[in-house]
C-alpha cells in the first residue's frame, strides 16, 4: 500500500516538472517575443548608424564565406553523383542538372546554410552577448546610459537577418556548380541539357523566390534566437556555454520546423499544380 | 583590422551575395518567361485535360507561346474549362485547334495550339472553339484489345 | 549655503522576490561634495543599494531621491538622462574588449555627444592623463593589467563629468601600490569635479583612509555611521569586529550545524 502511494507521489513529481518546464517555456517564448519586438522598435541606431551593422555583417557573413563556399561545393558534387546514379537507370541522366538545382534552389540552400549559419556565426553571436553580459559590460553602457540593446543587440540582429540570403544565395551558386563539375565534366553528362532542362524547369518565381524567402525566414529566426539567447544567459561561463548551445540546438530544430511549415505552404498545392 | 577593412569586405561579401542571385535568376531559372511582356488569355473546353498541370506550356509548331493559367470542372457541361494566357506577340486565328499533347511517350502534358485559315484572330477573353481531349491510356488499351478482339472473329467468319 | 543632499534615501526596502528582504528600513542623505563609504560583509545589501542610486532596480517600499528625482518615478528618458550626470566604476572594469583604451574613453563622448574628432581626442587624452594612462591609449583591455584597466574604467566613467560618482568594490584585488593610486585618484577627481562620490567596499582600513563620512551595513539595515575616527572609536560590538578583523564577534565564526558531538557519533557509529 504504502508503495503504490510512493509511486503516485513520484508520478505526481515528474508530472509537476514536466507542467513546469512547458509553462516555463512558454513563459520564455512570450519573454523572447516581447524582446525581438523591443529589438525591431528600437532598431533606429543600428540603422541610422549604419557602420555599427556593417561591422556585424562582416562577422556573421563574410567570416562564415568559406564554411558556405565549400559545403555548397561539396553538396552540389554529391548530388551529382547519387543523381546521376539513380537518374540513369531512368534513361534520364540528361535531367541532371534539374535535379541538382531543383534540391538546391528550394531545399538545400536555404536550410544547410541556416544550420551552418547557426552553428558558426548564431553561436558565436551568442557567446559574444552572453560574455559581455557577464563581464558587467551591458551593465556599464546602462550605466553609461546608452541603451545596449539598440548599440549591441541590434546590429548584430540585422547583421544576420541581411547576412542569410545572401549566404542561401552563394551555397546554392556554388552548388550547381559542384554539380556541373561533377556532372559535366567528370561524367560527362552533355553540357546543352545540363544547363537547358534547369533552365526550363526552374521557375523564377516559384522556386527561386521561394528560396530566397525561405533564406529571409530562416535568418531572422537563427538572428533572434542568437541575440536572445546571448542576452537571456547566466553571467556565468558555464550559463553562457549553455546559453551558446541552446542557440545552435533551437535554430537548427527551428529551421528545419519552419522549413517543413514553409514547404508545405509553397510548394504543394493539390489542385492541378 | 580597421574600419575600411571591414567595408571592403563587406563590400565583396554583398556583391558576391547578389551576383549568385542575379546567376540563378538568369542562367538557372527561367528569367526569360512572360513575365515582362504583355499577354492575353483565351480559354479552351477540354472532355479530358488528363494530366495537364497548371504552368505547363502553350507551344505551337512546338515553340512555346503561353502558359496555362487556370484550370477549373464546369458543373453544368462537365467538362474541364482551362484558361491559357498568350504571349501578345503571338496571335492566333479565331479557328485554331487546341490540342492535348504528352512530350514523349511518358512525358509532361501540354496544349499545343495549331493555326486554323480564319482572319480574325482571337481576343482577349475569347474561347477556342475546337478542342481536342488528351489521349488516356486506358482508354487506348481497351481500344486496342478491342480491335485485336474484332480481327481474331472476322477470320473465323470467313 | 546649505545644499540639498545628492542622496536622499528614506525608509527603503527592497528585496528581489517578496519572502527574501535585501534591504529594509534605510534611511541615509549624501551631503553634496563628500566622499562616503558605505561597508559590511559580502551579502550585507551595500552592492544592491548602489544599485538602486544607480537606478538599476526600483525600490520596493520607501524612497530614493537621486540628484533630486525620485528614481522610481523616471521613465527610460529621465533615467538616461539621470545617468548622464553619474559615472559608475564597476568592480572588474568593465571595459569593452572589443575596443581600445582609447575607444572605450571615447565611447560615451562619441554616444552622447556630437563633437568633431580633434576635439573628442583632446577630451580623451584629458581623461587618461588624469588617471596617469595617457601613454597607453593604442592598448587593448587585454593588454592591461587590473589596476590598470581599473584606472582606464575609471577614466570613461568621468568623460561626461559626472556629478555623482559611485564606485563598487574599486580596492578589490589591487597590490598596494595600485590601492594607493586609486585612493589618490577617487579624492582628487571628487574635489576637482566639484562632485560627490559613493564607495561601495568590504576594505575597511582602506576606505576609512579616504572618506569623509562612512556607513556600516548588516542583514539589510545601516548600524552604524559617523566619520572614520568614530568608526574607528566605536563600541558597537558589529562594528568593532569588522574594523578590527576579528574571527569571533556578533558574526560568528562556526556556519549554523547541529551538535558536533552528535555529528561525530553519527559517522563512527
Amino acid at each position: 500500500m504504502q508503495q503504490l502511494e510512493q509511486l503516485r507521489e513520484h508520478a505526481r513529481g515528474r508530472l509537476e516538472r514536466l507542467g513546469n518546464t512547458v509553462s516555463s517555456q512558454v513563459w520564455r517564448l512570450g519573454f523572447a517575443s516581447r524582446f525581438l519586438f523591443y529589438l525591431v522598435m528600437h532598431s533606429g541606431t543600428a540603422l541610422r548608424r549604419f557602420r555599427l551593422t556593417v561591422a556585424e555583417i562582416y562577422f556573421a557573413g563574410v567570416l562564415s564565406l568559406i564554411i558556405i563556399l565549400v559545403s555548397g561545393l561539396f553538396v552540389g558534387m554529391v548530388l551529382a553523383l547519387q543523381g546521376y546514379d539513380t537518374l540513369q537507370r531512368f534513361g534520364a541522366s540528361e535531367s541532371l542538372g534539374v535535379l541538382v538545382a531543383l534540391s538546391l534552389v528550394r531545399e538545400l540552400g536555404p536550410v544547410v546554410a541556416g544550420l551552418l549559419f547557426a552553428s558558426r556565426a548564431g553561436s558565436a553571436i551568442t557567446a559574444e552577448i552572453g560574455l559581455m553580459k557577464a563581464t558587467e559590460q551591458i551593465s556599464a553602457m546602462e550605466m553609461m546610459a546608452v541603451d545596449p540593446i539598440a548599440r549591441v543587440v541590434a546590429p548584430r540582429f540585422w547583421g544576420g537577418v541581411i547576412s542569410m540570403p545572401l549566404l542561401a544565395a552563394l551555397f546554392s551558386a556554388m552548388g550547381i556548380f559542384g554539380g556541373y563539375l561533377v556532372g559535366v565534366q567528370l561524367i560527362g553528362v552533355d553540357s546543352g541539357a545540363f544547363w537547358s532542362q534547369m533552365q526550363a524547369a526552374v521557375d523564377l518565381r516559384n522556386d527561386i523566390l521561394n528560396g530566397v524567402i525561405k533564406s529571409l525566414v530562416f535568418g531572422v529566426a537563427v538572428a533572434w534566437i542568437s541575440v536572445f539567447e546571448g542576452y537571456d544567459a547566466v553571467p556565468t561561463a558555464e550559463g553562457v556555454s549553455r546559453a551558446t548551445t541552446r542557440t545552435v540546438v533551437s535554430s537548427s530544430l527551428a529551421i528545419l520546423a519552419l522549413d517543413f511549415v514553409l514547404t508545405a505552404l509553397m510548394f504543394t498545392g493539390g489542385t492541378n499544380q | 583590422m580597421n574600419r575600411s577593412t571591414i567595408d571592403l569586405w563587406v563590400g565583396v561579401f554583398v556583391v558576391l551575395g547578389i551576383g549568385a542571385l542575379l546567376f540563378l535568376a538568369l542562367k538557372v531559372g527561367n528569367l526569360a518567361s512572360f513575365s515582362n511582356s504583355e499577354t492575353y488569355q483565351v480559354q479552351g473546353r477540354f472532355a479530358n485535360i488528363g494530366g495537364l498541370k497548371v504552368r505547363a506550356p502553350v507551344k505551337s509548331a512546338g515553340v512555346v507561346v503561353g502558359r496555362v493559367a487556370d484550370i477549373r470542372f464546369d458543373n453544368e457541361t462537365y467538362e474541364a474549362l482551362v484558361s491559357m494566357t498568350l504571349d501578345y506577340s503571338y496571335q492566333f486565328p479565331r479557328d485554331t485547334t487546341a490540342k492535348i499533347l504528352t512530350s514523349g511517350i511518358l512525358g509532361e502534358q501540354y496544349i499545343g495550339l495549331e493555326a486554323g485559315g480564319d482572319g480574325v484572330m482571337l481576343k482577349n477573353g475569347d474561347r477556342v472553339r475546337l478542342t481536342q481531349s488528351a489521349v488516356v491510356l486506358e482508354n487506348l488499351i481497351s481500344q486496342f484489345l478491342f480491335n485485336k478482339a474484332a480481327e481474331a472473329k472476322e477470320p473465323e467468319k470467313k | 549655503m546649505q545644499q540639498s543632499p545628492i542622496v536622499e534615501i528614506r525608509k527603503l526596502a527592497f528585496g528581489y522576490d517578496p519572502a527574501r528582504a535585501v534591504l529594509r528600513d534605510v534611511d541615509l542623505a549624501i551631503a553634496r561634495g563628500s566622499v562616503v563609504g558605505i561597508m559590511g560583509q559580502s551579502g550585507c545589501g551595500k552592492t544592491t543599494l548602489l544599485r538602486i542610486i544607480a537606478g538599476q532596480f526600483l525600490p520596493t517600499a520607501g524612497e530614493a531621491r537621486v540628484l533630486g528625482q525620485p528614481t522610481a518615478q523616471l521613465d527610460r528618458h529621465g533615467l538616461y538622462a539621470m545617468r548622464r550626470r553619474m559615472g559608475m566604476l564597476f568592480q572588474f572594469g568593465a571595459l569593452f574588449t572589443d575596443m581600445s583604451v582609447y575607444e572605450n574613453v571615447a565611447f560615451p563622448l562619441r554616444e552622447h555627444a556630437d563633437i568633431p574628432d580633434d576635439l573628442l581626442h583632446d577630451l580623451v587624452m584629458l581623461k587618461l592623463q588624469a588617471v596617469g594612462l595617457r601613454g597607453a591609449a593604442q592598448l587593448m583591455p587585454t593588454e592591461l593589467s587590473g589596476g590598470m584597466a581599473r584606472r582606464v574604467a575609471l577614466a570613461r566613467s568621468i568623460a561626461l563629468d559626472p556629478q555623482l560618482m559611485l564606485y563598487d568594490e574599486p580596492f578589490t584585488g589591487l597590490d598596494p601600490i595600485s590601492f594607493g593610486v586609486i585612493v589618490r585618484l577617487i579624492r582628487e577627481l571628487n574635489d576637482s569635479l566639484g562632485a560627490t562620490s559613493i564607495i561601495v567596499t568590504h576594505d575597511v582600513q582602506e576606505a576609512l583612509e579616504v572618506v569623509d563620512t562612512a556607513y556600516f551595513m548588516a542583514a539589510g539595515r545601516i548600524i552604524a555611521q559617523g566619520s572614520p575616527d568614530d568608526i574607528r572609536r566605536s563600541a558597537e560590538p558589529f562594528v568593532r569586529q569588522f574594523v578590527h578583523g576579528a574571527a569571533e564577534g556578533p558574526v560568528p565564526f562556526h556556519y549554523p550545524a547541529p551538535d558536533y558531538a552528535a555529528d561525530l557519533e553519527l559517522a563512527a557509529g
